[in-house]
């Protein structure tokens, strides 16, 4: 089935599609891009789900970037389909409204179907329940579309964000309330009391609902707002960085959650292929014993030369990490990182501190689960000496009253903060100390080198005795230097 | 050229006829892997069917499949070819006994003949290059092989041939469906996902997942399969180690038909859940969520 060759504004529309892929960080090759071309031409265009996944198997090679060529599709190709031609909300026709408010009182129910305009709002919920109710799909776009529409009180040329409006509307549905009522609705229907088990998944299934409709809500306000402002300008105000290039300092609750996911496959990733470099690291000298023992079977002709292998020495790590409000983020994650690698080291002992240091090698002790672990040092460690202000001078006195002795050839100390010190004292002399005595010391700074030594930042006051001062503001950079010490 | 797919659908229904549920995604990838004659490189957690995936793609169009299971340290002469060298020996060998060389154009007789066709042995790669019937190729775990190695797949992915300095470039009869897959262990190459087109599958949502039961489990009712689907859904929202897989669904499934369980409560998930999930702490946190009281569930909806 050959389709007619695409179009010219279809291309155009693609060529700024790529583009706005490759604004967003997205690798997309010349190749990439032909392979789409060509793509195209074997689906049918009016199929909106297939044109999707055609252009995603050509141009996303890496799973973690689905959900930002999900965000430039839709903007792109968001007013191109029939079924999404209802701007002004209309009623789609043939839906007869009259179907879905059965439950309601009698001298509530509408006059027959027709325009959604005319409902009120205790009907619009109550249709809303219905729908999420019987899972009825095609409803939940319409209310979707209706809420907006009457919610979100969105106006041409007005310079807000999508989550404005997005936080209007759904203020306005109050949908943990309805959530409430469907499961009073689960209770009320079940035969006898619902066990924990059917309560919990009675919960599961109206949560995948209320959120598919949070979805289509989304959906509609981005369709707007695209009509209103135009496609290049939408996409810019939606581009987001991928995961690995989210800031640490500066993530959303939302991102937390995505770099949380992104950690596990993560470090996994990192654990084999730094195994695998320790096996396969190259060969060393001639191996003279071995070399003659084998030469035994050949009767004395050193046929198989032998080679001796490396072992490079693990290293010991020792982590000193600021767990203070701005940078908790970023302490947490490198512990996680290096936990989840600890076998490439010889012994790793974490220490974190605000204003006083705590030792919390322990809590990683014997735990298969890392993130519990990070989760218990930061409700039971005890950092606070005066007033939780981060106090780096403090607590390196700390560090180095209790565990300087601690610190010897083989050890490598990692510090992790902003060095944000509140214009407290520096004692930098103890980070001079530890320098003389440790195999290594690295600072890591979550922030931007450009805010360094800027306010009461005195990250270069620290960082002339250290053996490197590395900016790691995200999982990329992390994942570079953690790979680079073993 | 004939295709064995006339369009995405046909895809889809010719895979459901061998009971390869799939969806719309990778019913598309596999039709325009047919279609622009490239390789589909499957990426995915385990258990998710993504080796099935080729293998239903080789029933459901009656191709031969031809598989390359990937592993460290693997070479040339495991994936390409390799010279019969025993009986390159043994030739020479007969060919002295039989009369005296004489002189340089005898040896360069012998010579051809050695670096034949005759004296090839296929490994999996040149094999499905060279055979004369439709053939599906599954390079499995492409991911566990080192990253020098990944180059020996690219001449085969891109041009669909391969060269042999002494006996010239191979080229193939027949273009392959070719399916690789990875479990993502490590990223790969660029050169090597250029040439692909990528596919991710992910764990099936709901609908899917409860189709998929009542297709692979014989004797599983309606009910039995739509309550097995939720609570795995449900399990895998919990934040584990290793989140239930397809296979593992299946044969939880299985397990229950078996004990002629029709209704799952709460007791009988706690008694077989080891069969769904294989960590001791996953366990042990999976029944603490399905155990606990509702209040702990009020919390609100999260605002994700």
């Amino acid at each position: 089935m050959k389709v007619e060759p695409a179009t010219s504004p279809l291309l155009a529309l693609l060529a700024g599609f790529i583009s706005e892929l490759r604004a967003a960080g997205l690798p997309v090759s010349l190749t990439e891009n032909l392979d789409a071309m060509e793509a195209i031409q074997h689906i049918p265009i009016e199929d909106r789900d297939a044109f999707k996944y055609a252009l995603a198997a050509t141009l996303v090679k890496n799973h973690a970037h689905w959900r930002a060529f999900e965000t430039v599709f839709e903007v792109y190709f968001s007013l191109r389909g029939a079924e999404y031609d209802l701007i002004d909300g209309e009623w789609p026709e043939g839906m007869d409204l009259s179907d879905f408010v059965d439950g309601m009182d009698g001298q509530q129910r509408r006059q027959g179907g027709g325009g959604g305009e005319a409902m009120s709002a205790e009907q619009l919920a109550e249709m809303l329940f219905q729908a999420l109710m019987r899972g009825d799909d095609a409803l939940m776009r319409a209310i979707a579309r209706q809420a907006v529409q009457r919610y979100a009180g969105m106006e041409p040329g007005r310079p807000v964000g999508g989550t404005y409006y997005l936080y209007r509307t759904l203020r306005n549905l109050d949908l943990d309330g309805v959530l409430e009522r469907l499961m009073d609705q689960a209770r009320q229907d079940a035969p006898g009391d619902l066990t924990p088990l059917e309560e919990r998944l009675e919960r599961d299934e109206f949560e995948a609902r209320v959120d598919q409709l949070r979805k289509e809500v989304e959906a509609e306000i981005r369709r707007r707002l695209v009509a209103d402002r135009g496609v290049e300008a939408m996409a810019k105000t939606l581009r987001k960085p991928l995961p690995e290039d989210v800031d640490f300092m500066h993530a959303s609750r939302e991102e937390m959650m995505a770099l949380r996911r992104a950690i596990y496959p993560l470090t996994r990733k990192l654990a084999v292929r730094l195994a695998r470099k320790r096996r396969h690291g190259r060969k060393g000298p001639l191996d003279f014993r071995n070399t003659m023992r084998h030469s035994l079977s050949y009767g004395g002709v050193p046929a198989e030369p032998k080679f001796r292998y490396p072992r490079p020495a693990k290293p010991e790590i020792m982590v000193v990490a600021d767990v203070s409000g701005s940078v908790a983020a970023f302490a947490r994650f490198t512990l996680h990182l290096v936990y989840a690698i600890s076998n490439q080291f010889s012994k790793v002992r974490s220490f974190v501190f605000i204003d006083g240091l705590d030792e919390v090698t322990s809590f990683f002790e014997g735990v298969d689960d890392i993130g519990e672990a990070v989760h218990r040092v930061n409700a039971e460690a005890d950092v606070v000496w005066v007033d939780g202000h981060s106090d780096y001078g403090h607590a390196f006195e700390v560090f180095w009253e209790r565990y300087g002795k601690d610190v010897g050839p083989k050890t490598t100390v990692m510090i992790l903060g902003d060095a944000r010190n509140n214009y407290h004292a520096s004692q930098a002399w103890i980070l001079k100390e530890i320098e003389h005595r440790a195999r290594k010391v690295f600072w890591l700074n979550p922030e931007p080198g450009a805010y360094w030594d800027t306010g009461d930042s005195i990250v270069s006051e620290y960082g002339v005795h250290c053996d490197g001062v590395f900016e790691v503001r995200n999982l990329r950079q992390l994942e570079g230097f953690v790979e680079n010490l073993v | 050229m004939s295709f064995s797919f006339a369009d995405v659908d046909s895809v889809r229904k010719g895979l459901g006829d061998v009971q390869y549920l799939a969806d719309e995604g990778i019913a598309g990838v596999v039709y325009l892997a047919e279609r622009l004659q490239k390789p589909v490189l499957v990426e995915g957690p385990a258990g998710t069917g993504k080796t099935q995936l080729a293998k239903s793609v080789a029933e459901a169009t009656g191709a031969r499949l031809i598989r390359l299971q990937c592993y460290e340290g693997i070479d040339e002469s495991k994936a390409l070819y390799e010279w019969n060298y025993k009986k390159q020996l043994l030739r020479i060998q007969a060919e002295r006994q039989g009369e005296d060389p004489e002189g340089e154009g005898m040896w360069q007789q012998i010579e051809d003949d050695l670096f034949s066709e005759e004296f090839l042995l296929t490994r999996p790669l040149l094999e499905a290059i060279r055979a004369a019937e439709p053939v599906v190729l599954l390079i499995d775990e492409v991911d566990r092989v080192e990253i020098e190695t990944e180059a020996l797949l690219l001449e085969i992915l891109s041009d669909y041939q391969v060269s042999i300095p002494e006996l010239g470039t191979v080229a193939a009869s027949q273009i392959p469906l070719v399916f690789l897959t990875s479990n993502n262990t490590r990223e790969l190459s660029e050169a090597l996902k250029r040439r692909c087109l990528f596919l991710h599958i992910d764990y099936p949502d709901l609908d899917r997942e409860k189709e998929i039961v009542l297709a692979k489990v014989p004797g599983v009712g309606e009910s039995l399969a739509d309550q097995v689907a939720r609570i795995v859904r449900s399990v895998r929202q919990i934040e584990l180690k290793k989140a239930p897989s397809v296979s593992e669904t299946l044969d939880w499934a299985r397990t229950l038909v078996l004990l002629g369980v029709e209704h799952v409560d709460a007791d009988t998930a706690a008694e077989t859940v080891n069969i769904l999930l294989k960590y001791r702490s996953d366990i042990e946190k999976a029944l603490k969520e399905f155990a606990s009281s509702d209040e702990e569930f009020a919390a609100p909806v999260a605002s994700s």
